[in-house]
């Protein structure tokens, strides 16, 4: 038994007050959850603590919070972890519990996911429109696609990912990272007889499949290891190279100039991106009458982007050098890559991370995302 | 139930449950308890999980002709002059409004009452509100002492092992390494039904050959399963083993113990779901069809949820067609708005509703629990009054009305003692042993006496016994041996 600290977000809709952070401390092993502390606060001091919970097992996905700042689950939260994690990051080892972030408080850890969360996942048809006819029996798929979909069925909808997704802070329309691993749920399903009609929405929508940035927040957030980034990449790689979809907001294309500026200069060529992502691959293509647009209506941010020193102007207009040796090092990766691909999608390099390492000692299963960490690199 | 399983096995597929293939690509199944073939079409070992969200995304595709009404509590279930069930009044959580719902039928789904018990694998909101309700109304509940300990729930907090793990081969060992489930199920080893593998487990514990520091566990050993396969079908009991007990179950033995799982009795109903209060029906653990007898199989508990909420549903719809909207005394909604109004005013200082649950909780799983006494549940019994007593007065520190959590926990108290009061008052009625009510007193079966239901109904001072017949179609009983 030990003594821990929460300091909790508090919040009475009722009162008129602003939110508040109040001390309690709890005694507990040191291997309980978060969620037992603020169990042990509501039943022995104040039963006005609001938070959602019940299976406390990390099934039921409705106590997620954000503990020291990090979303996630209180439930498999280990309160000697929080506590340690929270002297790492100089709070002193007082555990900080706060509700979830890009969802409107309801009352102290409560957040309204209905507001959010539930309606961005009605946004995605969130439900199977089965082949047709319907078979007497099963429909037949192979073993490794229902595989592949069952992690993202494992998905809790505990609104942790949504809680820190950067794309969502700074347009609150953008799909999200839950809607959309549950969309690829569907799109992975070889039941659906809708694949190519989810995908044209999902890829022509502004606030779709191309509005996410890669920066990784919902896969760390995740505790059940659903890898949302994951899933909208494999979004948009199956829309693109399997359906051929090439969208109006000019995602494909730009993702394809990224990927070949760095395959060609092994970094971002910044002056290339915009004529290359709307003109294509060919040296003409700066001429391209969308690219100039896009240049000129770019035009304050690149002057910002140099004053700020973000790029030189002569690195960005001429490219960056790369050693001779690196870059080939660089183009081996892109050899190798193109080179696992398959015609089959089931075989597709990055799919199937779900299950790795198998009977190897001391290789644990890698954390879901490392193949596309290794693509994006 | 079990003719009717395959074609909603099927419908569950149909309409998107990822249920796993074999390499034809046809659905899988993997062994369960009980069985003597593998039968269990499975989602990894989240399939209860993965049915429950696809069926909410069938609410979802139908949000045009479905209203949801989420997280509203019901406070009490109504009846017109005639006594049939004619709706049920509800508390907004978000901001304490309370509606009257008039309705031509109410089908209760909201579960057992787990955590009547402590520890239990249940989820803190499965408190017998549905039993509880439907008893208050006067529909009598059966088999209420028929509790299911799970075989294997984690000695350090209660959560549920499943039993796929079982399923998939592995074993359950003593202190001495001994496989003991040899000595008392021959042939079916740890796939005998989980009222036996729970006794022989308890016997050991109770012989001093359990495990881990107090002697109190036994341990389970999935590492005769190949790691692949740990991986790919039993995924989230590696988490549950890695988060909350700190074992890596691919490598070593995890500590188990039996643990409170599932109640077998609830609401009589019939094949429809129907209860004897025409309007009102029952489905899943909430109510009692007695498909499992006194000791529940496992993966039975889902089918019989989703066989008979869809007979349920399908009867209700067929009565609703033939009747207008009855409609509903005002007057209850008043008085249930004071009667919320008294809690939230009552004077602090009582006992804190929290320790009431706990002493409860802890109550039943010392006295009414795997093995049972008459001198154990009488003193039960006893407790249940006393804390009766005591939860009128409980003490409550929220007087607000946004999310009252504390307003819910007392209205759930009384659920839960309305249930466990029924639990022991059938145990003690049942002096015998059969499925998961063994009286170490009464330690044989005796089909002369007691080839019968224990049904009880709502009296002034406690449950009224009575008795309902069993109903036996194809299999005559006999002795059950493995």
């Amino acid at each position: 038994m030990a003594d821990f600290t929460l300091r909790v977000r508090r919040y009475d809709p009722e009162s008129g007050e602003a939110p508040y952070w109040e001390e309690r401390t709890v005694s507990l092993e040191e291997h309980r959850s978060v969620l037992e502390g603020i169990l042990q606060i509501k039943a022995r001091s104040d039963g006005s603590l609001g938070i959602r919970c019940s299976c406390r097992a990390a099934i039921c996905g409705s106590c997620g919070v954000r503990i020291n700042g990090e979303p996630g689950l209180a439930c498999k939260t280990h309160i000697g972890a929080a506590q340690r994690h929270s002297q790492a990051i100089g709070k002193g080892g007082v555990i900080e519990v706060e509700p979830l972030g890009n969802m409107p408080v309801i009352k102290d850890l409560i957040v309204d996911m209905d507001a959010v969360h539930w309606k961005k996942i009605q946004r995605v048809t969130p439900y199977l429109i089965g082949r047709q006819p319907v078979p007497e029996r099963e429909y037949i798929v192979p073993r490794e696609s229902m595989l592949d979909i069952t992690q993202t069925m494992a998905c809790i909808q505990c609104g942790a990912c949504v809680s820190d997704c950067l794309s969502m802070e700074a347009d609150p329309g953008f799909i999200g990272p839950a809607a959309l691993a549950k969309a690829y749920r569907f799109v992975g399903d070889p039941r659906d007889d809708r694949r190519h009609e989810r995908l044209l929405d999902l890829s022509e929508d502004p606030q779709g499949i191309f509005d996410c940035t890669h920066c990784f927040k919902c896969v760390q957030a995740c505790p059940k290891e659903v890898n949302p980034m994951g899933q909208i990449m494999r979004l948009r790689r199956i829309a693109s190279s399997d359906e051929q979809i090439v969208d109006a907001n000019n995602g494909v294309r730009h993702e394809a100039a990224l990927s070949t500026l760095i395959r060609d200069y092994g970094l971002l060529h910044e002056a290339e991106l915009l004529p290359r992502s709307y003109g294509g691959n060919s040296w003409f293509g700066k001429f391209h009458p969308a690219a100039a647009r896009e240049l000129l209506s770019s035009l304050p941010a690149i002057v910002k982007a140099v004053l700020r020193r973000k790029v030189s102007p002569r690195q960005a207009l001429l490219g960056h050098k790369l050693p001779p040796e690196d870059l080939k090092a660089v183009k081996a990766i892109y050899e190798h890559v193109e080179g696992r691909r398959s015609p089959h999608r089931s075989e597709r390099y990055e799919l199937n991370l779900f299950i790795v390492g198998e009977d190897e000692d001391g290789n644990e299963s890698a954390p879901a995302g490392a193949a596309d960490k290794e693509q994006s690199a | 139930m079990c003719s009717e399983a395959p074609e909603e096995v099927l419908h569950l597929e149909h309409i998107g449950v990822t249920f796993h293939r074999n390499d034809a690509g046809e659905l899988d199944l993997r062994a369960f308890g009980g069985a003597s073939m593998k039968r269990t079409a499975y989602v990894a070992d989240i399939t209860g999980q993965a049915i429950l969200h696809v069926l909410y995304e069938q609410l979802m595709a139908h949000a045009e002709q479905v209203e949801r009404y989420e997280e509203w509590f019901v406070t009490r279930l109504l009846t017109d002059e005639q006594g049939h069930c004619c709706g049920a009044i509800a508390r907004d959580l978000r901001d304490g409004r309370m509606e009257i719902f008039a309705a031509k039928n109410v089908i209760l789904a909201c579960g057992g009452a787990g955590q009547a018990y402590h520890p239990t694998t249940n989820g803190l909101i499965v408190t017998g509100d549905g039993i509880a309700l439907a008893y208050r109304l006067g529909a009598p509940l059966i088999d209420m002492e028929m509790v299911q300990y799970h075989p294997t729930t984690l000695v350090e907090n209660g959560l549920l092992i499943t039993e796929g793990a079982r399923g998939e081969g592995a074993v359950l060992l003593n202190a001495k390494g001994e496989r003991f489930m040899e000595r008392y199920a021959p042939n079916k080893l740890e796939l005998a039904s989980r009222d036996v593998v729970s006794r022989a487990e308890q016997t050991e514990i109770l012989e001093g050959r359990g495990v881990g520091p107090e002697g109190a566990g036994i341990y389970l050993d999935i590492t005769p399963v190949p790691r692949r396969r740990i991986l790919e079908a039993l995924r989230e009991i590696v988490n549950i083993g890695r988060d909350f007990a700190g074992v890596d179950i691919t490598r070593e033995p995890i500590m188990i113990r039996p643990g409170q799982h599932y109640i077998m009795g609830g609401v009589k109903t019939d094949v429809h779901g129907a209860t004897p209060i025409p309007g009102l029906y029952a489905a899943g653990e909430v109510a009692c069809v007695s498909v499992h007898g006194g000791n529940r199989l496992g993966a039975n508990s889902l089918l019989d949820t989703l066989i008979f909420g869809r007979r349920a549903g399908a009867h209700a719809a067929q009565r609703a067609a033939q009747m207008a909207l009855p409609k509903v005394p005002r007057s209850a909604l008043l008085e249930e708005e004071a009667a919320i109004r008294e809690i939230i005013a009552r004077p602090s200082g009582g006992r804190r509703v929290s320790e009431i649950k706990l002493e409860l909780g802890e109550t039943m799983n010392e006295h009414v629990a795997v093995y049972r006494t008459e001198e154990g549940l009488q003193k039960a019994l006893a407790t249940i009054k006393r804390l009766r007593e005591e939860a009128q007065g409980a003490h409550i520190d929220d007087r607000g009305s946004v999310f009252n959590q504390d307003v819910l926990g007392v209205l759930e108290l009384s659920f839960m003692l309305d249930c466990a009061e029924a639990i022991v008052t059938g145990a003690i009625e049942r002096k015998e042993s059969r499925g998961a009510h063994f009286r170490t007193d009464f330690p044989e079966r005796n089909d002369e006496e007691w080839l019968k239901h224990i049904a009880l109904t709502a009296g002034e001072d406690g449950p009224q016994v009575g008795y309902a017949d069993v109903t036996i179609t194809q299999w005559q009983p006999e002795v059950r041996s493995y």
